[in-house]
């Protein structure tokens, strides 16, 4: 089948291209670095199928990370190139243009953001620059799906531009300026009063503290839209379900199958979050408790992406991160992490060098909860006191920075400095984010949800063939002498592999204390990622950088959870 | 008017030079053209972070942050 391969510039919406030629959605954001792996897609070009790639961005073909490595490998694979450039940024993106040309494959150049150059008083003769590159340039706004038709409708007539000589980097610099001069006119414009408040948040005198209430206010609308999605939409549903649960109850009878289904009656109820049935628990922590905060907490980090704010917060931070070994892009790991560690973790590949990745990796893997633990937390930690909520946050913050500051002295290798294209602000549509929530929501209940019923069915075979029993047994010494906790908290650790969020329900019929609880979530988010996340980072990092990051949070986990133990309950 | 040749990190925030000179290695200074940091360019420092943080400079109307040592090697005119 016919390759065609999106080639462009980080953040010219190559992605945004793809969705629009193949359908299929794909995560684009306003941020350089959105895309860190290729995805396929197929689309019908003159009753033929083809295969789309969209890549990761890239400068030029010679790679700085290892996103643009993923890009410039996929290169090699393309029967056609379809060039992506920014027509606000015409000069720049057209160094990776001429590389292109010379790589001797068809190419067709998509004039993207056209709909931005008004006004900004950009002008551009596409036909003349049509002459000068000697292949189809189409120009494209699409975001809207103007000019994608044409552009489609140039792919057949492709062909390699002839005569094209491999040219030295100034050779290149020198035509391009030759061309731009040609092409491009531009009137001046004006600094406005958007500009100055554009400005006012990247400044660190006025841009911190609009960082932090800008963070404060997000955590305080994700945490209003949970609970109220919970206490007007999930719980009346799962109210209405219980006598139909309570018949299934009836009906089962005793035994293995009912405890299977149903799980353990409390006083002859069903307790959701204790019962641990497929059926309740199941059901109950993924959808009554988990999801509602998903969908608040993607909600808002759609708008945080879309809206570009997100570079701007990397350079405030990029002080801070680089103390610890990173740089200011590694607020993205972060940010993504809070929602799921998995697309965080793959999110590491747009840092330089080894050093940066494989700090960035273990300490989202250490101390950034995913938001179906931190909507578990809020479950069993809220009714308690909000303070213990923040009690763990707190902790695991303290953690991030001391355990980064530890290995930034510690680990070898280079950790370059921030260099970071800052995306202009853009209003963000409705329909985009309600489009790439869904697209998320729906990713956490095809794959998340096997996991957790998965994790629901084990414990109830380990608990009926009594290993859980002897498993809390055998770490006694660790969970009730050095942590301060019951010993059958052993079985949430286990369980933790799987899936986070039932495992901290499975210390709520434990009868702890609120500070118990509290070590409890905060050991569970640092001793060790999901299987999910595991599976990337070892993919990511390699089998002997994983070794020694697991061990990094072990010893984080014993040593935080003694130190808490003996701070918060004084063993 | 008199031409004097600094670093970008000498250039007062709010105020534009022309960039004149890149050093530092090959890499590095493809990477700040394809990023429109180049030769001939008026670049206009909008910040500088405190605690040798990194510079937010202007070139053509696009933003880039920029570390602090990376940024001393950009040589500009005013
Ligand atoms: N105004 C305007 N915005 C656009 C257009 N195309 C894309 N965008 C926006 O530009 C941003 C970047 O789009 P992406 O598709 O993520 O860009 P990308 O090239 O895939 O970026 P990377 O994956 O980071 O390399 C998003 O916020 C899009 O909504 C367009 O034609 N006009
Ligand atoms: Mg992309």
């Amino acid at each position: 089948m016919k390759k065609i391969v999106l080639m462009g510039n980080p953040n010219v919406g190559k992605s945004v291209v793809f969705s629009r030629l193949t359908g299929a959605q794909v995560i684009a954001s306003n941020y350089p670095g959105t895309t860190v792996d290729f995805s396929k897609g197929k689309m019908r070009l003159d009753g033929d199928l083809v295969e789309i790639v969209d890549a990761p961005g890239t400068y030029s073909l010679e790679s700085s990370n290892k996103a643009e490595e993923v890009a410039v490998k996929m290169l090699g694979k393309a029967d056609l190139i379809v060039n992506v450039i920014d027509a606000t940024n015409l000069e720049r993106n057209l160094f990776l243009t001429l590389e292109l040309l010379e790589s001797k494959k068809p190419v067709v150049v998509a004039l993207n953001m056209w709909d931005e150059t008004k006004h900004l008083g950009i002008n551009i003769d596409v036909e003349k620059l049509e002459q000068f590159l000697k292949v189809p340039v189409m120009p494209m706004v699409a975001l809207t799906g103007e000019g994608v038709n044409e552009l489609v409708g140039r792919f057949n007539s492709a062909c390699a531009p002839e005569g094209m000589k491999t040219k030295s980097e100034e050779e290149r610099w020198v035509e391009i300026g030759h061309i731009i001069k040609k092409v491009q006119h531009v009137t001046h414009r004006h600094h406005t009063i958007w500009d100055m408040i554009a400005d006012a948040t990247i400044k660190p005198a006025t841009g911190m503290p609009i960082a932090i209430i800008t963070i404060l206010i997000s955590f305080w609308i994700v945490r209003n839209i949970g609970e109220n999605l919970i206490g007007y939409v999930f719980e009346p549903l799962f109210d209405l379900y219980t006598p139909f649960a309570m018949s299934m109850s009836n009906w089962l009878g005793h035994g293995f199958l009912h405890d299977l289904f149903i799980g353990k009656l409390i006083d002859g109820e069903i307790e959701y979050v204790e019962s641990m049935g497929l059926l309740t628990t199941g059901l109950f922590v993924p959808f009554g408790m988990v999801l509602p905060y998903i969908i608040a907490f993607y909600l808002m980090l759609a708008v945080l992406e879309d809206s570009g704010y997100l570079p701007r917060l990397a350079t405030l931070m990029d002080t801070l991160f680089h103390k610890l070994g990173m740089h200011g892009h590694g607020i993205v790991p972060v940010f993504l992490g809070l929602g799921c560690n998995v697309p965080g973790a793959l999110s590491i590949r747009t840092m330089e060098t080894r050093k940066q990745r494989f700090i960035s990796a273990t300490l989202m893997a250490i101390s950034v909860p995913c938001m179906a633990q931190i909507a578990m937390i809020f479950g069993i930690l809220g009714p308690h006191d909000l303070v213990y909520v923040l009690m763990v946050f707190v902790t695991l913050m303290m953690i991030y920075v001391l355990v980064g500051l530890t290995l930034n002295r510690y680990v070898m290798g280079e950790s370059p400095e921030i260099f970071l294209e800052i995306p202009p602000y853009r209003m963000p549509s409705a329909i985009t984010i309600l489009k790439k929530t869904w697209m998320r929501i729906r990713w956490f209940l095809t794959e998340a949800i096997p996991f957790l019923f998965l994790g629901v069915l084990i414990v109830n075979v380990l608990y009926a063939i009594g290993f859980l029993e002897w498993l809390g047994v055998l770490f006694a010494p660790i969970t009730e002498g050095w942590l301060g906790l019951p010993k059958e908290a052993t079985a949430a650790l286990l369980v933790g592999f799987l899936r986070k969020d039932l495992a901290i329900g499975m210390l709520l019929p434990l009868g702890m204390t609120a500070m118990q609880l509290v070590i409890a979530a905060t050991i569970l988010t640092i001793y060790f990622p999901c299987v999910a996340t595991f599976a990337v980072l070892l993919k990511e990092l390699g089998v002997r950088d994983m070794i020694k990051s697991m061990v990094i949070m072990i010893v984080t986990a014993l040593s935080v959870g003694g130190a808490m133990n003996f701070i918060l309950i004084g063993a | 008017m008199i031409l004097v040749e600094t670093a970008i990190t000498d250039i007062e925030t709010g105020k534009a030079a022309t960039i004149i000179k890149l050093s530092g290695g090959y890499t590095f200074q493809r990477r700040l053209r394809t990023m429109g940091v180049r030769e001939g360019k008026i670049i206009r420092v909008i910040t500088k972070h405190p605690l040798n943080g990194p510079l937010v400079v202007e070139v053509e109307n696009r933003k880039t942050t920029i570390g602090r040592r990376m940024a001393q090697r950009i040589m500009v005119e005013v």
